[in-house]
């Protein structure tokens, strides 16, 4: 919601507060201020680099240099038939100003104008923007010729001044405006960008802003008779109205004026509307919508002759009729759209048919045209639920849609109208009917709540009186009423005023919290001379009672206000915003510590990503949604949990593999010499209308070289499988998992059948990896080394037995030895390691692969297998005589079980 | 005797012009070695009379002394100047890069995720994590977003597509709310009295989803970390209190914080907490879009409804809440213009944490 201060001033006295002030107070308030944009105001002089607390764009205008002017005569200029030169006087002065506005053009020649005509106008030296640039480029007004013609100022357009982007024409101020007065002070403003929560919604209007300021600042609203136009009750007869769903539509107003002449607004009508976004156009929708700017309750005009045209009962009086649409019935919208209907839109018909889409745009037929005499004006209230839906459904986003699916209270209706009613009258000329024509079958609940101050203390942490509770609560219109009796008058003792100490916003140590025993009650900033003291406070009994009990009732204006524990927190969020959330001390827990449960499972994972990163691998997180075609490239899945709204067809499911999204980060990386990644994260199994399954899965992918080429090492070789086996050992040694075993993977279609392992802890698979089956690396665009993967289910991971037991530092010194056997190739080097390790026992305590050797003199179809042993007793020192022994029983049971030969 | 005056004069003479190791391991075969003349004196003892022995004997001794010392000498010597001139020679270009070991890095989001339950973890609030894909009640309904509220738009969601769901559609989560209401129900359902469930102090983080255009500002995931705290002494003031720890252990103890009223479903009242900018000191850059001052958190006590939710009763407990971004945090804090760097996974960004 665009605010226009000169607006709010209606409604506040805002004096000695600059638009940055009250942008602040608002801010903190609840109703974030998203920028400031001047148009006229003085501006704080920012340097390009200085801290401006809120975003700020605009222009000031100089007070000296631009002011209201008057033209009275527009002459013909000798050198150019497209431009005129217009006497003008400015106050002081006759000033003579060359212009080509096509809007005074008509005016060239007719001599001395009867009427002058007012003006905006900038005299030499003054700072504008560039009419004829594009975007906004200030410029000023220097002395120059222009046809042989002195020029030094201009009468001014709309964008020449930054009120709109018009430069057709120039603008013509109203006849009242005074000459010779500063523009600024005239017209000037500064627009305050306000955004409206959901919570905020009757904050949508000025006068919903004023009244939440005024709370705010402890200022009164002023007595303006605008916002209460009370409606007489008398019942009009110029229509009749059936409402068929009040839940639907719990109130309808009418109210007609009749003998309108259709015109412009006045200027300053049309300058505010621009102000506050909304584009001018003829006197009569100006008027709904300035009522609508103004109190917050859309307004919609009908041509009340075309519904009188298409009257077909005897009382030759519209019957308005509101109810939901049929299932494909169609409506044509002003905008020339039409439209086809669901039963989740409203309608207002008359008896012939569909008039306009309730709460959200009007129909073609009943619009009001330069024609139009007679004017029927409604103002409703609608189920914001289906306003809402209506306005999505249709993308017919409006500033009417905005604030009713946003909730308007049914309360604002016959305001709303009869403020349209006189602006009509006035603007127009118009006289209005008696009466309002008013269904009201379901007015709201205003909630009545109770809070005490025992609540107040127990949610916000702030010890307040019952009467202090009361006046701040009062200043935002709530009705309170104590329930026990008290002795003290109930004079308001709080007084949040508003201070230009800009420290008062922030969270430090002396201001943050106030001294609530002493006479500072809310503020740091209270002026405490006016205010009552709280030692009349402190002999009062009813008023220290934490028990004493308020029942709150809500003004009848918002709905945000619920009944019970959420009513009570409702009105406790309206003490902590009134008492300001930045007087609120900050305080440590003194609750007691929840039982500590930790979350293994989180500490597990993150234990996994340090192993994982000392091993030189770089971490990397994947878009959870991706397609099926590109996780088809590594495997091909049954179902998926698919997306309903993917937001691109290329992310319409949530992922199966999450190898797949590490090797699909492998590609995007192509190029690197050698990649390392690893993921951890969620797949998702999906179960058919169910939620879907989220097991935690790590994938590895390892590709390039082994080590990076540098100025000592060229070529190195490429990583492969057994890069990738010594990587993982390490993560499992790193776990501390025990009996762990690699066996040849065969469920593994999407890696090579003769390179892929699958790792077991005891009987447990955990995981598989191995080299990528050539063609799922063919449908990746990868380089030409093998691109090695792993995949590790986190749950039986977490699940395996970890099996660490300290070996004791041994005392006596090893003996060392290597063997070497040959061996057919079909016996893996794993069988016979673990016969060396069963058949030495506790004597050996290494044996450490160190050679794997084939070659003719060895025979086809075997290998030779070269073993580094350690011999060592914890007992004594071996001799080499029973080292040879161990050996030799090693050698025998080899050649037994194996048929191993011991190489020479 | 005379013969053995010339053999250490000839010796030592020789040993003059002895430099290298090769040329004095001659010289010690040569003059003290077993078929050196001296080594002949000694042998030839034997022959000498009992008269002449003893001198013979002693001079050949002294000599042999005097040599083998000389020898040392030159030794010394010759170890000293070839291990100048080692070291003279092995000269390295100390400014050639080094080998690289192979470095790891974690991914900033983790880093960032890191940093903030780690000082959560201090603070006393414990990790809670749960599912990314939920059912419109936990992430919405039990959270005090009834259906139809304009609050939801606030939160356009991805929907997984279901039939016959009805009002309870299933969607990935939005934010990672829904976890307080399966915390709360987990205490609840464990505590021997479900009336008196104990209280709550958990930091909940995971991946949430948005239905956004992926831009510089906006991305469809994105991690939150959010803050619960449930018990019967919980208070707006202490909501302050534990924030503004948080922010000085978070952004330094010189961190000044402000919150300011606003709104969420969740919680009520509401406050948005602001963070005097770390880069420029709150002078104003274009960090903080010259501000002054960066947004970093919501927050607020826990609505009524959502405590009902999860099993607690709002009469007798009160909680607060509070959720932030660590992408949002990672970009003010590395500088990172643009959000889509975080799961584009190129090793060329990722290198750099």
């Amino acid at each position: 919601m665009k605010l226009p201060l000169s607006w709010l001033k209606d409604y506040l006295d805002i004096t000695g507060l600059s638009p940055e002030d009250i942008a602040r107070k608002l801010t903190f308030g609840g109703l974030e201020v998203e920028e400031i944009k001047y148009a006229g105001w003085t501006m704080p002089a920012y340097g390009k680099d200085d801290r401006r607390e809120f975003k700020t764009e605009g222009i000031a205008w100089d007070r000296e240099r631009i002011v209201v002017a008057e033209i009275r005569e527009v002459k013909p200029h000798p050198n150019a038939d497209r431009l005129t030169l217009c006497d003008l006087f400015d106050g002081t002065q006759e000033q003579v100003v060359l212009t080509g506005a096509p809007n005074i053009f008509h005016l060239k020649g007719t001599g001395k104008l009867p009427k002058p005509i007012k003006v905006a106008y900038a005299k030499e030296g003054a700072t504008i923007y560039d009419g004829h640039a594009d975007g906004l480029v200030l410029t000023t007004l220097k002395r120059a010729k222009i046809r042989g013609v002195e020029s030094y100022s201009m009468v001014c357009s709309e964008k020449e001044l930054g009120i709109s982007e018009e430069h057709e024409g120039i603008i013509l101020l109203d006849e009242d405006a005074p000459v010779g007065t500063p523009l600024a002070d005239y017209m000037g403003d500064a627009v305050l960008e306000v955004k409206i929560n959901p919570n905020m919604a009757r904050c949508a209007s000025v006068l919903g802003i004023a009244r939440e300021l005024a709370a705010l600042l402890g200022r009164e609203l002023r007595d303006k008779s605008t916002h209460v136009y009370t409606y007489t009750g008398t019942q009009g007869d110029f229509a009749t109205l059936e409402i068929t769903d009040p839940t639907l539509n719990p109130r309808f107003v009418l109210g007609l004026i009749r003998d309108v002449e259709i015109k412009q607004s006045p200027y300053w009508v049309q300058r505010r509307l621009k102000m506050v976004g909304a584009r001018p156009i003829n006197n009569i929708v100006d008027a709904t919508n300035y009522a609508m700017f103004e109190l917050g309750e859309p307004l919609h005009a009908f041509d009340y002759d075309v519904l009188v045209g298409r009257v077909t009962n005897s009382t030759h009086k519209p019957k308005i009729l509101t109810r939901a649409a049929k299932d494909g019935e169609k409506l044509t919208t002003l905008d020339g759209v039409e439209r086809t209907l669901t039963p989740m839109n409203v309608l207002v018909c008359d008896e012939k048919g569909a008039l306009s889409l309730a709460g959200v745009m009007g129909g073609a037929e009943s619009e009001v045209t330069d024609k139009t005499k007679n004017i029927l004006l409604e103002g409703a209230a609608w189920n914001f639920i289906n306003v809402r839906r209506t306005a999505r459904q249709h993308n017919l986003q409006s500033e009417a849609s905005f604030r009713f699916s946003r909730g308007v209270h049914p309360a604002m209706a016959d305001k709303g109208v009869s403020l349209g009613l006189k602006l009509i009258s006035e603007w127009s000329g118009g006289t209005v009917a008696p009466g309002l024509v008013d269904s009201y079958p379901l007015p709201p609940k205003d909630p009545t709540v109770e809070v005490t101050p025992r609540d107040v203390k127990r949610v916000l942490g702030i010890d307040l009186t019952a009467q202090q509770i009361i006046a701040l609560l009062e200043r935002v219109e709530f009705k309170c009423e104590i329930q026990e009796p008290i002795l003290d008058t109930r004079k308001p003792i709080l007084d949040i005023r508003y201070s230009n100490n800009e420290s008062s916003n922030i969270e430090s140590s002396n201001i943050a919290s106030p001294n609530i025993e002493s006479s500072n009650i809310a503020s740091p900033n209270i002026e405490s001379s006016n205010i009552a003291s709280p030692n009349i406070e402190s002999s009062n009994i009813a008023s220290s009672n934490p028990e004493s009990r308020i029942s709150v009732t809500t003004p009848p204006y918002r709905l945000d206000i619920g009944e019970g524990v959420v009513g009570l927190a409702d009105i406790l969020e309206e003490i902590a915003r009134l008492y300001g959330i930045e007087n609120i001390p900050a305080t440590n827990i003194a609750d007691a510590l929840p039982p500590q449960i930790g979350n293994p499972i989180h500490e597990w994972e993150e234990r996994l990503r340090d192993l994982l990163i000392s091993l030189g691998f770089i971490e990397i997180v994947s878009y959870r949604m991706t397609s099926v075609e590109k996780e088809s490239r590594l495997a091909r899945f049954d179902d998926h949990v698919v997306i309903a709204n993917p937001i691109t067809p290329e992310r319409n499911v949530l992922r199966r593999s999450l190898l797949a999204s590490v090797l699909e980060a492998a590609e995007k990386n192509a190029r690197a010499e050698s990649l390392s990644l690893f993921e951890i994260g969620a797949v998702f199994l999906p179960h058919k209308n169910e939620l879907p399954d989220e097991p935690r899965k790590l994938a590895i992918v390892m590709t390039g070289r082994r080590a990076a080429t540098a100025w000592d090492v060229k070529d190195s070789p490429v990583l492969d499988f057994f890069d990738m086996k010594g990587r993982i050992e390490l993560l499992l040694a790193g776990l501390q998992l025990a009996d762990v075993s690699y066996a040849p993977a065969d469920s593994a279609a999407h890696l090579h059948p003769g390179k892929a392992a699958e790792i077991k802890v005891g009987d447990k698979m955990i995981g598989q990896f191995g080299e990528l089956h050539p063609l799922v690396k063919e449908r990746y665009e990868l380089g030409a080394s093998p691109v090695l993967a792993a995949e590790f289910d986190l749950a039986a991971l977490t699940s395996a037995q970890s099996g660490f037991s300290l070996a004791p530092v041994p005392e006596f010194p090893p003996v060392y030895e290597d063997i070497a056997v040959i061996v057919d190739e079909s016996v893996a080097a794993a069988r016979v390691e673990s016969l060396i390790r069963q058949t030495g026992g506790r004597s050996v305590t290494d044996a450490r692969l160190f050679d794997v050797y084939r070659d003719e003199k060895i025979g086809a179809g075997k290998k030779s297998l070269a073993y580094a042993l350690t011999y060592q007793s914890p007992e004594k020192t071996l001799t080499d005589a029973e080292a040879a022994a161990i050996r030799n029983k090693i050698v025998k049971r080899l050649e037994q079980e194996v048929k191993a030969k011991l190489r020479s | 005797m005379n013969q053995l005056n010339d053999i250490e004069t000839s010796a030592l003479q020789a040993l003059e012009s002895v430099t290298d190791e090769d040329a004095l391991q001659a010289w010690k075969t040569a003059h003290i070695g077993r078929s050196s003349p001296l080594m002949q004196v000694f042998a030839g003892l034997g022959k000498l009379s009992k008269e002449e022995k003893p001198a013979v004997g002693q001079a050949a001794n002294r000599v042999k002394l005097a040599l083998e010392s000389a020898f040392e000498a030159r030794a010394q010597i010759i170890k000293d100047a070839a291990l100048a001139k080692s070291l003279e020679e092995e000269q390295l270009d100390v400014t050639l890069p080094g080998r690289p070991a192979p470095r790891g890095r974690l991914h900033p989001s983790t880093v960032q995720l890191r940093r903030m339950l780690d000082i959560l973890a201090e603070m006393g609030f414990q990790v809670y994590t749960s599912r990314e894909v939920e059912t419109d009640e936990f992430n919405f309904q039990f959270l005090n977003f009834p259906l139809h509220h304009p609050a939801r738009e606030m939160q356009d969601s991805f929907y997984v597509e279901t039939e016959g769901r009805g009002d309870n559609p299933i969607l990935l989560r939005t934010h990672t709310s829904p976890g307080q209401i399966r915390a709360m129900r987990d205490a609840v359902a464990a505590a021997p009295d479900p009336a008196n469930p104990p209280p709550i102090r958990i930091a909940l983080p995971g991946m949430c989803y948005r239905y956004e255009q992926i831009t510089a500002r906006s991305e469809i995931q994105f991690n939150q970390v959010e803050g619960l705290a449930v018990g019967t002494n919980i208070t707006f003031a202490d909501l302050k209190g534990t924030l503004t720890d948080f922010a000085r252990r978070m952004f330094g103890q010189g961190a000044r914080v402000r919150f300011r009223a606003d709104h969420f479903p969740f919680t009520e009242p509401s406050a948005e907490m602001d963070v005097e900018c770390f880069v420029c000191g709150g002078k104003g850059c274009s960090v903080c879009k010259r501000s002054g001052w960066l947004e970093i958190l919501g927050c607020g006590m826990v609505h009524p409804n959502v405590l009902m939710s999860g099993g607690y009763d709002p009469k007798r407990y009160t909680g607060f809440a509070f959720g932030m971004g660590p992408e949002r945090q990672a970009m003010l804090r590395y500088r990172i213009e643009d959000i889509r760097y975080f799961w584009g996974n190129d090793v060329r960004f990722l290198e750099q944490f």
